[in-house]
């Protein structure tokens, strides 16, 4: 039979649909950057450097001149970025061990019956919505943190410069953690259940004990799925808008390494958060395009995360278990 | 007899204390060093841990959430009212979030099966198979608030004016349930584009091969043979695209309009609601917490208890689809996995 197949049509139409969300998604990419350029043009490198407060730069768009000739472009993005920094690289330190630990626990260690239970309960936590762990987060969570860590001497030490609350650093990499925790086990776990059985069943044959089994064989044969995990939460976490907004103290404020451990209990406002904050006043060109730069950002920072985690992968992948 | 009597093996020695194993044949923790017997605690205490967590989200929001939740919550609409007893229920929250979550999956499933069968079975330039497999893993791993930045931009243009209303001065809203259910349902697509590529590509090649040996074009072993086995894991992932698009709030907010209540465009009747703004359950909690505009803890929780009761049911009923063998549980695995990033790294 030559020429057509007898289901061009259907090849076409489903063809057609896939190149329509193709086209879509292409299409959602190229609007941010699009947007986004204005904003990094009037600004250069100074963007990304320290030099102002984000919630004043915002506060001068919005009630400056609006015509485009005088319109306010200056941003400095620093604080945001070092809140994101701060705020991911924590909750990825703390769900990390968690992660790996719960998921040698479901796959390997738990008894079937526990398992039948411990399964759904922790995919449960990746379906709750953000802005349930949010509401948690400031009625009941900040208040506490309030109570037990943060005294009135250690307010007033820092009284000068910022307000010490319960929504601050430690509360959101916390929740933030809880909240990434179930896609790295997710991940974590598929890649534990192809490890082949000879690999395993042969170190116990040769008397190695099941926890080094765990150890020296399994967990080195997951390697690379363990990274692919870490880059994906890590995504995931730089993109947290909602719960980041209500918990992380919503006051554009770098932390200070240098104030202790009062350093922990700093406000922070990581960049989705702050597209949260000001996303009222899109209707000012300006902010509009502050705002897609932040975005821009965000979404670069997450492709950019999963190139390096593929580029590093491939020397670990000599060891690992064909996912 | 020319065999000897069989010789009796001398008594085998004592083993030294301390190197007693509890069982010939079992391995037991009892045994292990100290600092695996440590890590051993560990997991299972931070399994365990994670469990009361996740019971105690739930446990602690059903508490507080029924305590103010009443019958009479449940069924009214809102009023703007400074009197919190008389300022009305949760029902709009509620129609919104249906109407939302109807709109989105409707949009994604259909589209999402259908892409799915096009990467598996045909996939053809390939090119363009790589590129659309690229995209659905990168729009998996995309915040949802960028994606409202992208629809509160799009949607206000006037060649989409069809999709919501216009104010006053003709300017096009751009917000309304048709473009937030539009914008949901790119985040429920790569779930279900995921879900039908791998069961479909786990289903033996002698099917398609037998199908095709009879005569059958590769559309109508889709059709006829293929697409039914899938069905559960598809549903599957239709039923975990729904929990995704029901926890969403970024989006909800931003590009549905959190009003107070669902307000109608010109048109006819479905017409009108969908081209219209709304609010669903998650935006009504934003707006009633500590962060939004009204202060209303009680509201929040039962409107957030609710929220959270239509999560559980959706994971469970995602649990029970199919045979509940291995495999789905497996899939479900995968299934959260895709929240960042359907590409298997």
């Amino acid at each position: 039979m030559s020429g057509r197949s007898g289901d061009w049509r259907t090849e076409w139409a489903l063809r057609a649909a896939a190149a329509a969300l193709l086209g879509v998604i292409a299409l959602v990419f190229v609007t941010v950057l699009v947007e986004a350029w204005p904003s990094f043009a009037h600004n250069g490198i100074h963007w990304f450097l320290p030099g102002g407060e984000p919630d004043q730069e915002f506060k001068a768009m919005i009630t400056g001149p609006q015509d485009p000739a005088h319109a306010i472009w200056t941003f400095h993005a620093w604080p945001l970025i070092w809140a994101t920094i701060l705020t991911t690289g924590f909750a990825v330190l703390i769900a990390l061990p968690t992660a790996i630990l719960a998921a040698i626990f479901i796959v390997e260690l738990a008894p079937y019956p526990v398992r039948r239970l411990a399964e759904p309960t922790i995919q449960l936590l990746a379906g709750v919505p953000s802005v349930v762990y949010g509401l948690l987060g400031i009625l009941v969570l900040a208040p506490w943190l309030e109570a037990t860590f943060i005294s009135q001497g250690r307010k007033r030490s820092v009284a000068y410069v910022v307000q010490l609350t319960g929504a601050n650093l430690t509360l959101a990499a916390l929740i933030l953690a809880v909240m990434i925790t179930p896609i790295m086990i997710a991940l974590t776990v598929s890649a534990l259940q192809t490890v082949p059985r000879a690999w395993t069943e042969g170190s116990s044959a040769l008397g190695v004990n099941r926890w080094r089994t765990i150890r020296r064989v399994s967990l080195r044969a997951v390697r690379p799925a363990i990274l692919g995990a870490t880059v994906l939460a890590t995504g995931r976490a730089l993109g947290e808008a909602i719960m980041l907004n209500m918990v992380a103290g919503s006051r554009s404020f770098a932390p200070n390494p240098l104030d202790g451990t009062t350093f922990f209990f700093e406000p922070v406002q990581p960049m989705a958060a702050a597209i949260v904050r000001y996303i009222e006043a899109i209707s000012v060109p300006t902010v509009r395009h502050t705002l897609y730069a932040l975005g821009a950002v965000v979404l670069v920072s997450t492709a950019f995360l999963s190139l390096a985690s593929w580029a590093v992968k491939q020397p670990l992948k000599r060891y690992a278990a064909r996912a | 007899m020319a065999s000897a009597a069989p010789t009796v093996p001398a008594p085998a020695p004592k083993p030294p204390p301390g190197l007693y194993r509890a069982s010939l044949t079992r391995d037991s923790v009892r045994t292990w060093p100290l600092s695996d017997r440590i890590a051993y605690l560990l997991c299972w205490g931070v399994g365990i841990g994670l469990c009361l967590i996740a019971v105690a989200i739930v446990v602690f929001f059903a508490v507080e959430g029924l305590s103010y939740l009443s019958v009479h919550l449940l069924f009214t609409h809102e009023n703007a009212s400074p009197n919190q007893s008389s300022s009305g229920g949760i029902l709009d929250p509620l129609e919104g979030t249906l109407i939302l979550t109807a709109v989105a999956i409707l949009i994604a499933a259909p589209l999402g099966v259908a892409v799915g069968v096009w990467l598996s079975e045909y996939a053809r330039p390939a090119w363009l198979a790589r590129l659309v497999e690229s995209a659905v893993d990168m729009i998996a791993g995309t915040p949802d608030i960028l994606l409202a930045l992208f629809a509160l931009v799009i949607f206000a243009r006037p060649a989409f004016a069809f999709l919501s209303s216009r104010s006053e001065n003709g300017a096009v809203v751009g917000k309304s349930f048709l473009t937030a259910g539009i914008t949901l349902s790119l985040i429920a697509m790569p779930m279900i584009v995921g879900s039908t590529r791998e069961a479909l590509a786990l289903l033996p090649n002698h099917l398609r091969e037998a199908s095709h040996a009879l005569g059958k074009t590769r559309a109508r072993t889709v059709r006829k043979v293929l697409l039914p086995l899938v069905r559960p894991d598809y549903a599957r992932g239709a039923t975990l695209g729904m929990g995704r698009i029901m926890a969403d709030t970024a989006i909800v907010i931003y590009v549905l309009g959190a009003t107070e209540r669902l307000f109608s465009a010109g048109g006819p009747f479905p017409l009108s609601v969908l081209r219209g703004e709304g609010t669903t359950l998650t935006s009504y909690v934003y707006q009633n917490s500590p962060a939004g505009e009204g202060f209303a803890p009680q509201k929040a929780y039962a409107a957030a208890f609710v929220l959270l009761a239509f999560v559980v049911a959706l994971n469970l009923l995602a649990l029970f689809i199919g045979n509940r063998g291995e495999r789905d549980r497996r899939s479900v695995w995968r299934a959260i996995a895709s929240l960042g990033g359907i590409r298997r790294p």
